[in-house]
């Protein structure tokens, strides 16, 4: 296990309350006046932790459940921990910004955007990436849909959507198109795969949808 | 008649594509995922002027940060930037933190200019602001091409309308952005390119570099799409290579998706006047139109359409006696346009396809009737009589604007013509054959995203009576015989006769060596058993009768209009195409799509937005430049008309023309009033329905 000291209970997608003291700074913490004691004494107790940074230090990553070993500035992100400092790059970058999904990998079973989230925050906590899913070569059935449905074209952005479909289906066994677009809303795909995801996904949940297309002779 | 098989077991299937595997697991290794040894990674310093005089760029500083290796400048001395977002000098490091840093100590003295224009219309102004010293941003006088005599033919009409169209700037946005890996050593560079021309890139490269070609290997096993943008070496190639040799270590410089909004492409845009002139029975006597649009800085001459740049093909896809054309392209301060997916086709047939719905309201027709009068094709003739009966038309079709309600319906359709398609001629390959029965083709093709391993794949398997899942395929690489780039829609119609002929000299060679009638199939083990220790390879070309040009396609589409909000849902599209001799159905829908999302993009969302004031683009990201997403894809269904006489056509493009037209003319239909400018946002629908005021433009 990492050395690294527990910080609070992760609580996703919002703040800790420490987190919350740090951020607003000095200035700004003594101004809200409400509660000024104890203020004071979280800054204390805040100020006495070991500050960490600019320089690189050691991160333990628990990926595809291998440990991960890096030393890394705690600027860097967890995409660029896995795609830069690991030979993991099956998590992709489209933006580096939070708004295409391609670097998608789970933190537990929730599906979150590598490249908005630092690796010095990912420790400590199961990350799954697309490599991590097929076992000993065997597709998973989310896999075998997206190449059975053909839900990939350039395939750039098609890790993300795997792996937002997989937590889904964790969560979800029997999701409905509109849950699949739902959990693919913060996917992008450029190359047009969107409908063909949406039937993988069913598929891989056991629905088969048929294709519409029809050939017609000219003649 | 083609050549191909009158039977075939597996050409025409649904297969599924042979490097689908590698790509849902993440093995598959893209250019921006090479992790070559001692890899360095690599960033670029762009400008944050639209117009600038650089005198002089200072990398000292940044050559100091820690971790930095080596800082290059676009350039040597003075020069002159044009837009925002143009180079400047490069960097790279053991990091990109490291770059970051190097990136922000760089010193750059600039003359920065206040004469800047990026809006069309102020550049065309006389008074405007030159992008280039050399001359005006736009030709004076256009040279207009007639056809016919224009002004009387007008006055033998019936109905005539005119109706003002435009389209915006388009960005390509491929999800992997465009970049490099690049080693240069003393035996020579290579480079792992995201690229859908590995010649391309391997000729820009040498030319750039004064080195010889048969010193520069381009390698790109996968990519993350293209769509126009990613034929050449590129700024950024360039400037990889030049960090790498003073680096003397491989480097990584992949563009960020800011970088790829400013500076490496796009579709240009158009604003087309429209006149159209018919007969009482709706047959088109007469047309006039005229276009401008921008190419950004790759500012051109002028022509009567169908050139490159912003040009677009007029009258689209009609035959009228009597026409008038004028075209121009107008510089401005913003990043040069590239080659995009059908170049020209899309805003030709939005612009054509609406000025044709307008005609057919004024003329009281339905306007499938006014284009199975006019359409001069016959497979789109068929088409949309097909197509027609699979969407429902005649039973969704009422008069424009008569939908009841606050959300209302729409339907509308529009046409597509891509000239190209076929293939190229000098496309070559090899096979190896081995004694085991494995086979490996090789061709000096890239894998654009369209599926273009599994087409050879396909045709072998065809031909050689085994799986596709046995033949091996190996592209993307310059040490591979040549092959054209991925653009045109011509590389299935390019690749596919190269593995028919490779196929037929290996049967023939395979049946002389083993003494087999035939070698295919259940044969194939034991033939191959008696090369005995040396394989077989062979090699092989193009052939004709095998693959064509020119391919049609009609799109039908339904849409929801709140009128309240403005809000367009687009609920179904009908697309139907030919490409002659279908390969594999699978990959074939999964273009067509995308063809229609990417339409659909062009139709409701996507517009570069420049700033007047700071010549800066205000939406290079995905936040603000906005794609379709998958809760806003349409049900969509494909028809493919057959026609394997012609032999393998290609559909990238084609699938991509109708859309946005097609889409328009149903919003016509939904509320009555002409949008005549894409993206058909909710704030111009209202603007159109009266309830707000339109948005003031320059
Ligand atoms: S790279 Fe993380 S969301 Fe785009
Ligand atoms: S398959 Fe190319 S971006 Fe989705």
């Amino acid at each position: 296990m990492s050395r690294m000291k527990k910080t609070e209970p992760e609580n996703f997608g919002a703040f800790s309350r420490r987190n919350f003291f740090k951020s607003l700074g000095t200035v700004a913490a003594t101004a809200a006046t409400a509660q000024v004691q104890s203020v004071a004494a979280e800054l204390e107790k805040v100020n006495s932790e070991k500050i960490i940074g600019p320089n690189a230090v050691p991160v333990t990553l628990t990926v595809n459940g291998e440990k991960l070993q890096l030393l890394l500035e705690p600027r860097v992100t967890l995409l660029d921990a896995l795609r830069n400092y690991s030979s993991l790059t099956g998590a992709k970058e489209g933006c580096d910004r939070a708004t295409c999904g391609a670097c998608t990998v789970l933190l537990g079973d929730t599906p979150i955007y590598a490249c908005s989230k630092l690796a010095i925050e990912a420790q400590d906590q199961e990350i799954t990436t697309v490599e991590g899913l097929a076992k000993n070569d065997k597709l998973t059935k989310v896999q075998q849909a997206f190449l059975d449905k053909d839900a990939l074209q350039c395939g750039y952005c098609t890790p993300g959507f795997v792996m937002s479909v997989t937590a889904l289906l964790k969560k979800n066994p029997h999701p409905n198109a509109d849950d699949v677009k739902h959990a693919c809303a913060g996917n992008t795909c450029r190359c047009g795969t969107h409908p063909r995801i949406i039937q993988a996904a069913l598929k891989a949940a056991g629905v088969e949808v048929a294709s519409k297309t029809e050939v017609i002779d000219y003649v | 008649m083609s050549n191909w098989p009158a039977e075939t077991k597996v050409i025409g299937q649904s297969t599924p594509r042979i490097d689908g595997a590698v790509k849902v697991t993440g093995k598959a290794r893209y250019s921006s995922d090479i992790q070559a040894v001692g890899w360095l990674y690599g960033m670029i310093l762009r400008s944050k002027w639209p117009a600038a005089k650089i005198s002089s760029v200072n990398l000292d500083k940044a050559r100091q940060i820690p971790g930095i290796k080596a800082a290059v400048p676009v350039r040597d001395g003075a020069f002159t930037i044009r837009y925002y977002g143009e180079e400047i000098a490069a960097v790279c490091g053991t990091s990109k933190q490291a770059c970051l840093d190097a990136l922000r100590a760089i010193e750059v003295v600039a003359d920065v200019k206040h004469e800047f224009v990026v809006n069309e219309r102020e550049a065309l102004k006389e008074n405007s602001a030159r992008v280039w010293d050399s001359g005006p941003n736009a030709p004076a006088n256009p040279r207009p091409r007639e056809n016919g005599n224009v002004d009387k033919a007008f006055s033998e009409c019936d109905a005539v309308i005119e109706g003002f169209y435009s389209t915006p700037v388009q960005i390509h946005n491929p999800m992997e952005t465009m970049g490099n890996t690049v080693s240069w050593t003393e035996e020579g560079l290579t480079a792992w390119s995201s690229t859908q021309g590995i010649s391309s890139v391997r000729d820009g490269l040498a030319g750039a570099l004064k080195l010889d070609h048969s010193k520069v290997r381009v390698i790109t096993e996968y990519m993350g799409g293209g769509f126009g943008a990613k034929f050449g070496a590129g700024v950024e190639g360039v400037l990889a290579a030049k960090l790498s040799k003073e680096a003397k270590a491989p480097v990584r410089l992949m563009l960020t998706r800011f970088d790829q909004a400013l500076a490496v492409g796009n579709r240009p845009s158009s604003f087309q006047k429209i006149k159209i002139g018919a007969k009482a029975d709706g047959t088109l006597h007469a047309f006039e139109g005229e276009n401008y649009g921008t190419a950004g800085i790759g500012a051109g001459g002028d022509s009567g359409g169908g050139g490159g740049g912003a040009d677009i093909p007029m009258p689209y896809i009609y035959k009228v006696p009597n026409t008038r054309v004028k075209q121009s392209e107008v510089a401005v301060n913003a990043g040069a346009a590239r080659a995009f997916r059908a170049p020209g086709h899309p805003p030709g047939s939005y612009g054509m396809e609406s000025a044709m719905d307008d005609l057919a309201a004024k003329l009281g027709m339905d306007p499938l009737e006014l284009r199975l009068k006019n359409d001069p094709h016959p497979i789109r003739q068929r088409e949309y009589k097909l197509g027609a009966e699979k969407f429902g038309w005649r039973e969704k079709y009422k008069k424009p604007g008569s939908s009841p309600g606050v959300v209302k319906t729409g339907i509308g359709c529009a046409g597509a013509a891509w000239p190209a398609g076929g293939g190229d001629r000098g496309t070559q390959g090899d096979a190896q054959i081995n004694p085991d029965g494995t086979i490996e083709f090789r061709l000096g093709v890239q894998d654009i995203g369209t599926g273009t391993r599994t087409v050879i794949a396909v045709v072998a398997a065809e031909l050689l009576g085994l799986k596709p899942e046995q033949i091996t395929v190996r592209v993307g690489d310059t040490n591979f015989p040549p092959g054209p780039g991925s653009g045109g829609s011509t590389t299935a119609a390019s690749v596919s006769p190269a593995v028919f002929d490779i196929c037929q000299k290996a049967l023939a060679q395979l049946q002389t060596q083993s003494g087999l009638a035939d070698a295919r199939g259940e044969n194939w083990f034991a033939a191959c058993k008696k090369l005995g220790v040396s394989p077989l390879v062979v090699h092989g070309q193009w052939q004709p009768n095998l693959s064509a040009d020119r391919a049609c396609g009609v799109q039908f589409a339904e849409v929801e209009v709140d009128t309240e909000t403005g809000l367009v849902t687009l609920k179904k599209v009908v697309a139907v195409h030919d490409c002659g001799l279908i390969i594999d159905k699978l990959t074939l829908e999964s273009q067509i799509n995308g063809g229609v999302i990417m339409g659909m993009g062009y139709a409701l969302y996507e517009e570069r937005v420049m700033d007047d004031l700071s010549g800066v683009m205000l939406n290079p990201n995905f936040e603000t430049y906005k794609l379709p997403g998958i809760a806003d894809v349409p049900d969509i269904e494909v028809v493919l008309i057959n026609m394997p006489e012609r032999g393998v056509i290609g559909i990238g493009e084609p699938a991509t023309v109708p859309t946005a037209g097609a889409i328009a003319n149903a919003v016509f239909n939904a509320i009555g009033v002409r949008v005549g400018s894409l993206p058909i946002t909710p704030a111009k629908i209202l603007a159109a329905l009266g309830k707000v005021p339109p948005a003031v433009s320059a």
